[in-house]
């Protein structure tokens, strides 16, 4: 209970440093929405006007202080970009296509590199391992956005198995946008596939070298009961944490992924909010992913716990 | 041996794996794919232009920035005005080639040598919800529109006054004979709807379905349209795409049907799959000088700059030298008032520009930073290839990237600048191109002051006689080039691709996309 309460408190207080952060940066930042929504037939009149319409006329520390009385009642406002439409209907809209996206990529990276770690341990020095670390290497080299550019050249213009730019939302279609998401989540996991697969080998190949392994074989397990049975739940530990810091950076926005594929999700939301100024759209995103990441890092916490009962939270 | 066939079992199955999931997408994507295919190679066929035009159908039009609003009385910048051309119309509304007829008024009279404006309205033209326009509609709007736009043309607005029940007139307080080149934006819509930006209900040609904000604007035919026969289309959607990369990617898998904006090299690659259309961007692009900059408070290091800087490689490099080159702050588009003998003052000339920068005290040149928006990358690469020309001459030019919000605050309204390339517009009026060099106009970004100027403009916007209109400001763009306030270098071409089954588009003087003469060949 004391850990939960000490948990919820660096939680507020986390959120409340970076929404203060956020405001402060979009205060130094030149330019403002009023501007950027006049463009280059602006007027310093016309402009004065629209500031006041927004309301960005009044100083920093008032407009913070609106914000946050709304945001704690939940109420993030409306966007200035977009004619007042609601932050939170803007961003739940978003959310299905990210929240999938994340789904199957994090399918694509649990089902293939548990396996291809595991492989790789256990014949690490031999050929097989020397493949792998070579295909992982080379995968890992390749940026995110790269790979999206190449898949959608090679499977949307020259084979055609989907058309680049025709995403259904999944409210509507849930297969076709399943189907759509296959290559970008591809291109999301490989890179994180390969670090993970590395991440693995390496912890697995720590832990064989522990006392506690010779005693399991001592005992009369053979080496397969080992490696899952003993190894493979140590070595875990690290690697959840790395994956806790993946599903993060994911749920995040695949920013440069769903710009290549032209997925409207969460990245593309935050960089067009960033560029026209639009800061009850960011300030809401930020603190989304702040949420995200702690409750992320939170959860990984309770796995630990699961894997390895030595693991107490005080 | 057990180790082996576990490892082959689980080799066995992730090959499985992915070879179902891809396999599966294959599928069905493939039989949908190949109808299409079919459907496009026989139509291909047919010459898109000789073709006979059809009623029916649907297209997704490309845009690679989302709309600013769509209260048609606020002022936006191209891309939003594009779009809205096809939902909304003002009492006269451009042709093709810059003439204004009438639109929502079927009539129209010009009385005390310019100061009265009077307008009959259409008979049973409707609005998009069916109700009938009114005369109260028409104050209403261009009221709303004074307001809201806080232009200087509609300071001088008087009143409108509500003659009967099919006349306005529209009264100013000082004559204006180039009124109507700015009416035609003040779209007329109805005084009950109170959710303009929301819910936007205007006549024209294509009615508002639905708007997902940073997605897509669908519109749909509006059947009581009072053109007979227009629009062809049933329905248009506008599809915001991330960056232009993204979009002709798209639009080379078919999920776009008409993108615009394009490059001379995207052209190339498209080749014969697509019908492309040339216009013109219908934007005075320049190397836009700081006149305050101590450099350039000399005509000569200006006319310097003029010189050494090579237009027709711009123009060979951004269009494949389709572009049309330009010498002062007006686009050829606007033909009545355009002065042609701007154009080739400054002819390419490295020597005379040394020359010229040597008198001027600059004999070793100076540092110049050209601020310029990397959300434009189509002035950016101009920007580039100043700063090699600049070099030859001996000016140390760099660029300077930053994002648009920041240009528009740092160089367009605090004036903190040396140089930048951008695109300015304007509207059909010539003075709204002009007024931007009036000393005490609040834009007036170049910070140009000249008493000469300010008093031939005054003279010029409030002539009555049409040929001494033109002759003034015909001698205003003569002495913006003289003076080499900025290197103007020219109106880009527009290059616009479109699906091979699609034809009827048409370009205009001003920022209109009109997809109401669009339509599939037969």
């Amino acid at each position: 209970m004391k850990y939960m309460i000490k948990k919820i408190l660096i939680l507020i207080m986390t959120l409340l440093v970076i929404s203060i952060l956020t405001f402060v940066a979009f205060s130094i930042l030149p330019g403002d929405a009023a501007m950027t929504k006049l463009g280059i037939q602006a007027t310093p009149e016309k402009v004065e006007v629209m500031r006041e319409e927004l309301g960005l006329n009044k100083p920093v520390i008032i407009r913070y202080m609106d914000w946050l009385k709304g945001a704690i009642k939940g109420d993030f406002g409306g966007s200035y970009q977009y004619s007042n439409t609601s932050v939170a209907s803007l961003i739940s809209e978003r959310m299905s296509a990210t929240l999938l996206l994340a789904v199957i990529s994090f399918v694509f990276i649990f089902i293939s590199s548990i396996p291809l770690g595991l492989i790789s341990a256990k014949y690490s020095g031999k050929w097989l391992d020397t493949v792998i670390s070579q295909l992982m290497q080379i995968t890992m080299a390749i940026p995110s956005f790269f790979l999206g550019i190449i898949l959608t050249y090679i499977f949307g213009l020259v084979l055609k198995w989907f058309q680049p730019g025709r995403f259904i939302s999944p409210a509507e279609d849930f297969v076709a946008a399943v189907k759509y998401l296959i290559l970008p989540a591809l291109a999301v996991a490989l890179p994180k596939i390969a670090m993970v697969v590395k991440f693995l080998r390496n912890s697995i190949l720590i832990e064989t070298g522990k006392d506690y392994v010779r005693t399991a074989y001592s005992k009369g397990n053979n080496e397969n009961s080992v490696l899952y049975r003993h190894v493979l739940k140590n070595a875990l530990i690290p690697v959840i944490t790395f994956a806790g810091m993946i599903i993060a950076e994911i749920l995040a926005g695949s920013i440069v992924v769903e710009q290549v594929f032209s997925i409207p999700g969460l990245g593309r939301l935050l960089i067009m909010a960033i560029s026209s100024r639009d800061y009850p759209v960011v300030q809401a995103m930020v603190t989304y992913i702040t949420l995200i990441v702690i409750i992320v890092n939170f959860m990984v916490d309770m796995l630990y716990q699961l894997v390895d009962p030595r693991v107490k939270t005080v | 041996m057990k180790k082996r066939t576990r490892f082959l079992t689980l080799l066995a199955v992730m090959v499985l794996l992915v070879t179902v999931v891809l396999g599966g997408c294959q599928g069905d994507k493939g039989t949908e794919y190949s109808t299409n295919d079919n459907d496009s190679s026989t139509k291909t066929a047919f010459d898109a232009e000789a073709g006979e035009a059809t009623t029916g159908g649907s297209v997704v039009v490309g845009m690679t920035q989302d709309l600013v609003s769509l209260d048609p009385h606020v002022q936006t910048d191209a891309g939003t005005r594009n779009v809205v051309f096809n939902l909304f119309e003002g009492l006269v509304k451009p042709t093709s080639n810059g003439d204004l007829v009438p639109a929502v008024a079927s009539a129209y009279e010009i009385l005390e040598d310019g100061k009265v404006y009077s307008f009959t309205l259409r008979e049973g033209i409707t609005f998009h919800d069916g109700s009938q326009v009114t005369v109260e509609d028409i104050k209403y709007s261009i009221d709303r529109y004074a307001v809201q736009a806080g232009s200087s043309v509609f300071s001088a607005l008087e009143e409108v006054v509500i003659v009967d029940e099919t006349t306005v007139e529209i009264r100013l307080t000082e004559a204006n004979t180039e009124f109507l080149g700015d009416l035609y934006i003040v779209y007329i819509i109805p005084e009950s709807n109170t959710d303009v930006a929301v819910n936007p209900i205007g006549t024209g040609p294509f009615k508002f379905v639905s708007y997902s904000p940073g997605q897509k604007l669908n519109l749909e035919k509006y059947d009581g349209y009072w053109q007979e026969g227009y629009p062809y289309l049933d329905e248009v959607e506008f599809k915001f795409v991330a960056d232009m990369e993204t979009a002709f990617v798209e639009l080379q898998a078919g999920t776009l049907d008409i993108l615009n904006y394009l490059t001379i090299d995207q052209v190339e690659i498209l080749g014969d799959d697509f019908n492309i259309v040339e216009g013109s961007m219908n934007f005075v692009q320049a190397l836009y000088l700081n006149n305050d900059y101590e450099p350039f408070q000399d005509t000569k290091v200006r006319q310097a700059l003029c010189y050494a800087i090579d237009k027709d490689s711009i123009n060979e490099f951004y269009a494949g030298g389709r572009s049309r080159l330009i010498g002062s702050h007006m686009i050829p588009s606007i033909t009545k008032y355009y002065e042609e003998g701007a154009e080739g003052l400054y002819p390419y000339d490295v020597e005379k520009a040394k020359e010229l920068l040597a008198e001027a005290g600059y004999a070793e040149g100076f540092d110049l930073v050209i601020t310029v928006s990397s959300a434009y990358s189509q002035h950016v690469s101009v920007a580039e290839i100043m700063v090699e020309n600049l070099k030859a001459v001996g000016i140390n030019a760099s660029i300077e990237l930053v994002e648009w919000s920041a240009w528009l605050s740092d160089v367009y309204t605090d004036r903190d600048y040396q140089a930048t390339v951008i695109g300015v517009d304007g509207k059909l009026a010539p003075c709204s191109w002009l007024i931007r060099y009036e000393s005490t106009y609040g834009s007036n970004f170049f910070n140009y002051s000249s008493e000469a100027y300010d008093s031939t403009y005054a003279q010029a916007k409030s002539t009555v006689d049409e040929s001494e209109k033109v002759r003034l400001y015909k001698e205003l763009q003569m002495m913006l080039a003289e003076e080499a306030v900025n290197v103007f270098i020219q109106d880009p071409a527009d290059f616009v691709a479109m699906n091979k089954v699609l034809a009827g588009y048409k370009f205009f003087p001003i920022a209109a996309q009109d997809l109401s003469t669009v339509y599939y060949v037969e």
